[in-house]
């Protein structure tokens, strides 16, 4: 119709008035006012960088930083390069994410059960669990955790214990540390054949069209996979592990893995903190399953574990993964309250970078830049596991 | 005669009683009757420690010896009327709009009620607890006896639990007042702040830097003004990201994205520092000013994506329906898309209220005097060294409460809308 009224009178509509002109100018407007506030923001970073003489540019990274790091991954002293102290904050910041990652995971969908379950007290704890730690806010928990429970406890000479493997004390908790033992290859070997065979046994069974909707594709898979290391373990007649437990010393505690009570308040504070969101978010997924959907599954005469197995987590995982990503990304970001504890995580290292070397602006910029290429790369990998699920639901 | 008794049964009974209930919920199989036992120690474990602990070891006058501190932190003791003031406002408004909206704020108008009678009772009871220590101390120095010394605080307390009282007395059933009480807490806010900000020197409201704020005023302060001012740009962005002009929405999508990509620490950390470099050397900005910045950056991309949702969720049909009647581009998003858009946000954006009100709590990091620096700089004194857990279960506490009771209230307004129920 707009053609044709075009066509009738060319000028029936003024350039002005025209919606193709009027968005390229909006857009050449929006740009242009953008362009001169970067431009003003940007004249007055350098004047002002040049009144209090600092200078643009990643050239202080090739310095040496000389400071301490409490604790850290790779070899670290303070004559080594800036760079380096940043990288020992950044694999800080992975460990803690990683291994919190890991156990808020257990915790949150035991948490999340429980919250489901049919014992009302079970309920009642898991629902005060989840309302009293979403409730309150993260720094707060982890100041407590820390000088409230961590710093408080007793010296080395009252260390508590835990069954003679776990202590804990001022220095901070000492676990038992495990060790591959003699025949660790021998057993090794046999775990990588299970492996191979789990997966053709897994191909075979699921493109088998008898099986194909129950229960064995997967059961008998992952039973060879218990099985056959065990196997394996009988084959070498000793563990493949064996733990070194911490021995206690006049001063110190000796073998086993050491952990700063810094890395340990905060490892116990996000993983207590996140797991109560993700206790929801797994609540919410499995009830997100429709009722009629279990009862048909029961009316076809499945029984509880496959109604579980083929019903509810398909559909409750595909509810659940989008949200459980973002959770996980807030348990990664939330590692940069370690500076209010002293955990030399990236943003604590960075900062004191930025303070030493008066630079903060490419510091910032580095620090900035490093978050976001971690979040970047978690939720591009989850968005594939993401579209897997969705698949494999259909 | 026999056969009719037999004949009509009662109806299948519903209810359980006492040892019914138990059994279903508490002894229903072996395990669940292990569960139970197992989770009955465990909260007897828990409970008793820390019953006993709170009633006998923990020295709890940290709290009292400091309240106004944890209230307001360094404001000018002389000029804490102001903080009674805005409180003042605050009950009538909660009364009023208890009488107008009913349902969840008159919940939380007996609450507030009920907290006031608590302070009365605490003020008459406890010498130490008393919300106005600064006060009654000046009249102590005065020479004033112990009844008038608890005189103006119970009549403070009493005025506020009246104007509550005559909030609700007043505007009960008058659902025509509620645009009207909703543009009030609006013009209250900027009332709130030109009273506690005050102006000149020598004048009869004297100039208090936003440096001299702090504890849960801050606090608040902090939240409401984030989320007050991000809710535009929030808005604006939201809008942006769905425009069909492409400079525009790779723009907004490069912001979104950004500000969601990191946390809010480092977004702090670089208003705190870079703020002032990007800035004319002229043009100063005060500390709290620069972290409502971040926050307002940080929140503004979250409140983005919640906009973002709510926009999604309008059916087209709608916006054909405002082509057909002829309203344009923008008198459709105006008119038709945003009323109803922003109607379906006001859960999440309470989510978002929540969130951001514990990570005020992250203002502490640059070194801002909120209710956790308080908490801090009162564990420094020498005095009450050693009491951390008392602090911090304190401002714990405190932070819950409040949670708790907006998380309580968006879950009602949910159900009133009907979010998640079709």
């Amino acid at each position: 119709m707009q053609q044709q009224q075009q066509s009738a009178s060319p000028t029936a509509i003024p350039f002005w008035r025209d919606v193709r002109v009027l968005t390229v100018l909006s857009q050449i407007g929006f740009v242009i006012l953008l362009a001169l506030l970067a431009g003003f923001f940007y004249s007055n970073l350098t004047t002002a960088m040049r009144e209090r003489g600092l200078v643009a540019g990643f050239d202080f990274l090739q310095r040496e930083s000389g400071f301490e790091i409490g604790e850290a991954l790779i070899p670290y002293k303070p004559s080594d390069l800036y760079s380096r102290a940043f990288v020992v904050g950044l694999l800080n910041t992975l460990l803690v994410s990683v291994i919190g990652i890991f156990f808020a995971t257990i915790l949150g969908v035991f948490t999340g059960i429980a919250r489901l379950s049919s014992n009302w007290l079970v309920n009642r704890i898991a629902a005060a669990y989840i309302e009293i730690i979403r409730n309150t806010p993260l720094l707060v928990q982890l100041v407590f955790i820390y000088f409230g429970v961590f710093v408080k406890l007793p010296p080395i000479r009252d260390t508590l214990e835990l069954g003679g493997m776990f202590f804990a004390n001022q220095r901070g908790v000492f676990i038992p540390r495990p060790l591959p033992s003699p025949t660790f290859d021998t057993w090794l070997s046999f775990v990588l054949i299970a492996f191979v065979g789990a997966f053709f046994l897994w191909l075979f069974l699921s493109r088998h069209a008898t099986y194909r909707y129950t229960f064995y594709p997967l059961t008998l898979p992952l039973l060879w996979l218990i099985v056959f290391p065990l196997l394996g373990w009988l084959f070498a007649s000793q563990a493949p592990v064996h733990f070194e437990i911490p021995q206690r010393e006049r001063f110190n505690f000796v073998g086993g893995i050491a952990l700063s009570p810094e890395f340990s308040a905060l490892l116990t504070g996000l993983v207590v903190y996140t797991a109560a969101f993700i206790a929801e978010v797994v609540r919410g997924g499995l009830q997100a399953v429709r009722r009629g959907q279990l009862e048909a599954a029961r009316a076809l005469g499945l029984n509880e574990a496959h109604v579980l197995y083929l019903i509810v987590f398909p559909q409750a995982l595909r509810v659940i993964v989008p949200p459980l990503t973002s959770q996980y990304l807030n348990l990664a970001k939330n590692s940069s309250l370690a500076i209010a504890i002293g955990y030399p995580d990236l943003f604590n290292v960075g900062a004191t970078i930025a303070n030493q070397t008066g630079q903060p602006v490419p510091v910032i910029m580095l620090i900035m830049g490093t978050y976001l290429a971690m979040s970047l790369t978690t939720s591009l990998l989850m968005n594939i596991y993401n579209t897997r699920v969705q698949v494999l639901e259909k | 005669m026999t056969t009719t008794t037999t004949d009509t049964l009662g109806p299948p009974r519903t209810s359980l009683g006492v040892i019914g209930w138990l059994h279903k919920n508490l002894f229903s199989t072996w395990y669940n009757t292990i569960l139970t036992l197992v989770a009955l120690w465990f909260i007897y474990t828990v409970l008793s420690q820390l019953i006993v602990w709170a009633l006998t070891a923990a020295r709890w006058e940290v709290i009292t010896a400091n309240l106004r501190l944890f209230m307001v932190g360094p404001f000018p003791p002389e000029q804490v009327w102001r903080v009674w003031l805005v409180l003042c406002i605050v009950s009538t408004l909660m009364g009023l709009s208890a009488g107008a909206f009913g349902g969840t704020l008159r919940t939380f108008a007996v609450w507030l009620s009920a907290a006031y009678a608590t302070l009365i009772v605490l003020d008459l009871l406890a010498e130490q607890a008393r919300p106005f220590a600064a006060w009654s101390r000046q009249l102590a120095e005065g020479g004033a006896s112990q009844f008038w010394i608890a005189v103006p605080g119970v009549v403070w307390l009493l005025v506020n639990l009246a104007l509550v009282a005559l909030g609700w007395y007043v505007a009960r059933g008058r659902t025509r007042w509620r645009a009207r009480l909703i543009l009030a807490w609006l013009v209250s806010f900027f009332v709130t702040v030109a009273l506690l900000q005050g102006y000149g020197r020598d004048t009869w409201l004297p100039e208090i830097g936003t440096n001299l704020w702090g504890g849960l005023l801050l606090t608040f302060m902090l939240a409401v003004v984030s989320i007050v001012v991000s809710f535009p740009l929030g808005v604006l962005l939201a809008l942006g990201r769905r425009s069909k002009l492409p400079a525009v929405k790779i723009f907004c999508i490069l912001y979104i994205e950004l500000v969601r990509g990191v946390p809010l620490v480092t977004i702090l950390y670089m208003t705190q520092i870079m703020l002032p470099l990007f800035l004319p050397g002229q043009l100063r900005i005060d500390n709290v000013t620069r972290a409502i910045a971040g926050m307002t950056f940080f929140t503004a991309a979250y409140m983005a994506e919640n906009v973002r949702g709510g926009l999604q969720a309008i059916p087209t049909g709608q916006i054909e329906a405002a082509h057909a009647v002829g309203l344009n581009d923008a008198l459709t998003t105006l008119l038709i898309v945003l009323p109803q858009a922003l109607r379906m946000v006001i859960p999440a954006t309470v989510g978002l209220f929540i969130s951001l009100f514990k990570d005020t709590t992250l203002a502490t990091i640059v070194a801002l005097l909120e209710l956790l620096g308080v908490g801090r700089s009162v564990l420094a004194q020498s005095e009450f060294m050693g009491l951390q857990m008392e602090v911090y279960l304190f401002i714990a506490a405190i932070f819950f409460v409040f949670s708790y009771a907006m998380s309580f209230a968006s879950y009602r307004v949910e159900e009133a809308l009907g979010v998640g129920k079709r």
